[in-house]
């Protein structure tokens, strides 16, 4: 099982690939949209890609409650474990 | 077998997993057809999407709007199949300020922009893909109940409007060369596209309420089938046809 160091500079990747957000300002406490200025279309995208990476599911519903990069990283960890 | 067994079908619309379009491609492969897609905007996601099919699907890029693309749309799609049995239009556009209640504000380009992206771009595809359909084919498109105004659709509800005589047009002038136009006029179903309306939740009630079949509103798959059904042969001289999909509501006054 990944570390929450790894998921976090999986996601980071991720998140610059698809956005073009530099992957050292995905950090923890970072808010996908009010720091990483991410759209709702780019954040779909993010969830579609870190499911492939990470082998998980993020439900739907799940999505609106992922409110930091943080956030979202506890929830592939556990998703995964 | 399936109802569209050999059949090549071309399918617009797709953005994410509760796209419509995604639905109707995951069934009209699991009825038997080979499927491509067009994506417009974010690409990469649509093409992670097309992943997710059954059997993942190519992808080309069209926006509707664009002369350029719709010219070498055949031609693109033709590096995939060798013809094309049938088309689905799933796409359409308003700006922000032609929903939401700002009906008497909205000025002309912006209700251009909705009549050409959401209504004129049913001929437009249709065109754009008549050349891989030499022996007829079937064009389906999505329809919302334009027969009354609805709070806050605006001049989306004028564009399909506008759609529903659209197809009718087609109709009459591409029966000769055996193509069937139809629209699915289908009842509100959450996608991405329904979150961009303002006032998509006062719908909702509308369904909960008048559906002498029920609705669920976070199921696609009865517009879906729909659409597939009207794709495959056994709607064979129906054109110019507004099927509805919508748990009964159109038929009811409450």
């Amino acid at each position: 099982m990944a570390s929450t160091e790894e998921i976090r500079e999986g996601l980071a990747e991720i998140v610059n690939e698809i956005t073009g957000v530099p992957a050292e300002d995905v950090q923890l406490d970072k808010s996908f949209t009010d720091d990483l200025d991410i759209d709702s279309l780019s954040m779909v995208e993010v969830v579609v890609a870190a499911e492939e990476k990470f082998g998980v599911k993020i439900p739907d519903e799940e999505v609106k409650n992922l409110a930091t990069v943080g956030d979202a990283v506890t929830f592939i960890e556990k998703a995964g474990s | 077998m399936g109802i569209l067994e050999g059949k090549r079908i071309l399918v617009t619309g797709v953005l994410t997993e509760a796209s419509f379009a995604f639905h109707v491609a995951r069934l009209a492969q699991q009825e038997g057809a080979t499927v491509v897609l067009t994506g417009f905007g974010r690409m990469s996601l649509v093409e992670r999407i097309a992943k997710r099919l059954p059997s993942p699907a190519p992808v080309v890029e069209l926006d509707v709007t664009n002369t350029e693309q719709l010219d070498s749309l055949a031609a693109r799609v033709g590096e995939h199949v060798d013809g094309l049995d049938g088309v689905v239009h799933s796409v359409g556009f308003a700006p922000q300020t032609a929903l939401g209640g700002s009906f008497l504000e909205t000025p002309f380009e912006d209700v251009a922009t909705a009549v050409h992206a959401s209504t004129y771009s049913l001929k437009s595809l249709t065109m754009a893909a008549l050349p891989l359909m030499p022996d007829g084919g079937s064009v389906v498109g999505m329809d919302f109940d334009a027969q009354v105004a609805w709070p806050g659709y605006d001049w989306m509800g004028v564009a399909k409007a506008g759609l529903e005589a659209t197809s009718r047009y087609l109709a009459k002038y591409l029966g000769p060369q055996n193509v069937r136009v139809n629209l699915i006029s289908a009842g509100p179903v959450k996608t991405m596209a329904a979150r961009s309306i303002p006032g998509f939740s006062d719908f909702e009630g509308v369904w909960n309420d008048r559906a002498p079949l029920g609705w669920d509103l976070s199921d696609p798959e009865p517009g879906a089938r729909g659409v597939v059904a009207l794709l495959s042969d056994w709607f064979p001289k129906t054109t110019g046809e507004v099927i509805h999909v919508d748990g009964g509501v159109h038929a009811v006054g409450a």
